[in-house]
């Protein structure tokens, strides 16, 4: 299990793999919107912990379609799929090593480019919990669109189609906590909801995952 | 009888053949009788109703919008339970039923839609507002759209039945989900649900008598589309099967 | 014969024309599909069938 998620990661850092993509996509994002705006601070501070998260859950759509395709190619999803670990607990690491890799380093830079829309003070914590407690869900859903759609030429598309209504319960909840801690109210409703979701979504879907790899191996 | 052969009765229409020439008889009955609810409805409806007080002419809507908004649901709870007959019992016909019966969800959600965009104008002097059901029905549509891009996606009809009928059920759950986040982020606009079924309370008896014809009519005419749909992509598989069967004989 | 719709007309006539022209298209697509199959699958078996 460790050996195989050692694998995927060390695929991931290397040239050419999905390791910056999904980080320059997010500056990119975030450093155009004043440009697309206005610079008015005001105006920034409110809408930056929603162009935030929406930059975040868009940079994790981009990766997701090296998430499954690569090693469908290659032909290790095979061999994978005949190992003696349950396919649940490989799209469950695979699911972690996307987070690891595109998941965490969002979360790790979000602040930083909070300081560029200013974002007030007290959000700076919220944003990071609430990234933090919902890239998790976006990799796991993530993981089940790529499952899905890893058998077709052109999944790319229709990916992000099935996966766009998936996210929409996170993306309420992951920004509605971000923006109540930007303006200091009272943030316990949503972070428990976006706790519950990403909780759920990382104990169940993994059996939908590998149920549709297999149907997509078979 | 007893309830287990009542069963069998039912799974019998499982078997493509007895399916198509069932519904073939069937099928003219259904035409007929939700073309003839759907006129009665929408003429007693448009011309025969009084306008309300407060909303016009436009509660003329209702007889479209609440139908069409009722079946856009049900019709993804009917999909769920014809893929779940699929997974479990593997009867074809089930997984091609929810593949009939998408496309007309889609046009039941987009008629919903418009039509409470239209209403939607004049009333809340906007065409569109990020209500919680306007976006549920909006992240709805979009359920629908994957799902029915995913079965044209896929070769293989059996890969494609599995697929989408494990989309169907994660997307179920993520619909339910949506409803109350939605619901948490913004309470909004739309008045509370317009019908319940034991009580009446909410729309005066001049508009509920047709508004249930019309209703009885959106119902019948998505049984006989389904029926119909379904016999064709029996017949869609079949081809398939058959010239697969040429090229290897070839 | 045609009620006087006042000030919504514009309203009502257009969310009635917009259904009933998405209900009529979707019933016309579905059958149109429905008998392209059907002649589809009679000029398929009857190929095999005399193929034999």
């Amino acid at each position: 299990m460790i050996a195989l998620l050692m694998r995927d990661l060390k695929l991931a850092f290397r040239a050419g793999g999905g390791f910056g993509l999904g980080l320059a996509f997010f500056l990119i994002v975030t450093v155009l919107v004043p440009f697309s705006v206005g610079p008015q601070s005001s105006l920034l501070a409110t809408i930056s912990p929603g162009v935030l998260w929406l930059g975040a859950l868009l940079a994790c759509l981009l990766s997701l379609d090296r998430l499954l395709a690569l090693d469908w190619e290659d032909g290790s999803l095979d061999l994978l799929a005949t190992a003696p670990l349950p396919l649940e607990a490989v799209v469950t690491i695979k699911a972690l090593a996307h987070w690891i890799t595109t998941g965490l380093p969002l979360v790790l830079a979000a602040p930083v480019l909070g300081v560029l829309l200013n974002l007030p003070q007290p959000g700076f914590v919220w944003l990071v919990v609430s990234l933090a407690l919902g890239t998790p869900a976006l990799s796991v859903i993530g993981t089940f669109g790529a499952a899905l759609t890893v058998g077709l030429k052109r999944g790319g598309l229709l990916l992000s189609l099935l996966v766009l209504p998936l996210y929409v319960p996170t993306l309420i909840f992951g920004a509605e906590v971000a923006r109540r801690g930007a303006i200091s109210m009272e943030t316990n409703t949503p972070l428990l909801m976006l706790a519950g979701i990403t909780a759920g979504a990382v104990a169940l879907l993994p059996f939908a995952s590998a149920a549709v790899l297999r149907v997509n191996l078979r | 009888m007893s309830i287990s052969a009542k069963a069998n009765r039912l799974w019998a229409y499982a078997n493509p053949k007895k399916f198509l020439e069932t519904t073939e008889k069937a099928l003219p009955f259904f035409w007929v009788a939700a073309a003839l609810c759907l006129v009665v409805g929408l003429v007693w409806g448009f011309f025969f109703t009084p306008d309300d007080y407060r909303q016009g002419s436009t509660v003329k809507i209702i007889y479209l919008h609440v139908p069409s908004a009722l079946m856009a649901i049900n019709i993804w709870f009917m999909m769920l339970v014809t893929s779940l007959v699929w997974l479990v019992r593997r009867h074809h016909v089930s997984a091609l039923a929810a593949r009939a019966a998408a496309p007309v969800g889609v046009v039941m959600t987009l008629i919903a839609l418009a039509t409470g965009a239209i209403w939607g104008q004049p009333m809340w002097g906007t065409w569109w507002a990020w209500d919680p059901r306007l976006t549920s029905f909006l992240i709805l549509f979009l359920f629908y759209l994957g799902y029915i891009a995913l079965w044209e996606a896929i070769e293989n009809p059996d890969t494609a039945a599995d697929l989408t009928s494990v989309l169907c059920l994660v997307g179920s759950v993520f619909a339910i989900l949506s409803r109350y986040a939605v619901n948490f982020w913004n309470q909004g606009l739309h008045q509370g649900a317009s019908l319940s079924l034991d009580k009446e309370e909410n729309v005066a008896d001049v508009f509920w008598v047709p508004l249930l014809v019309c209703i009885a009519g959106f119902v019948l005419l998505f049984v006989a589309l389904v029926l119909y749909r379904t016999g064709t992509e029996i017949r869609a598989r079949r081809i398939k099967a058959l010239q697969a069967r040429e090229r290897v004989g070839a | 014969m045609m009620p006087d719709l006042g000030k919504y007309a514009d309203a009502v006539l257009s969310a009635y024309a917009a259904s009933i022209l998405l209900l009529v298209l979707l019933v016309l697509v579905s059958l149109w599909r429905g008998r392209r199959m059907r002649a589809e699958l009679t000029a398929v078996e009857n190929r095999l069938k005399r193929d034999g």
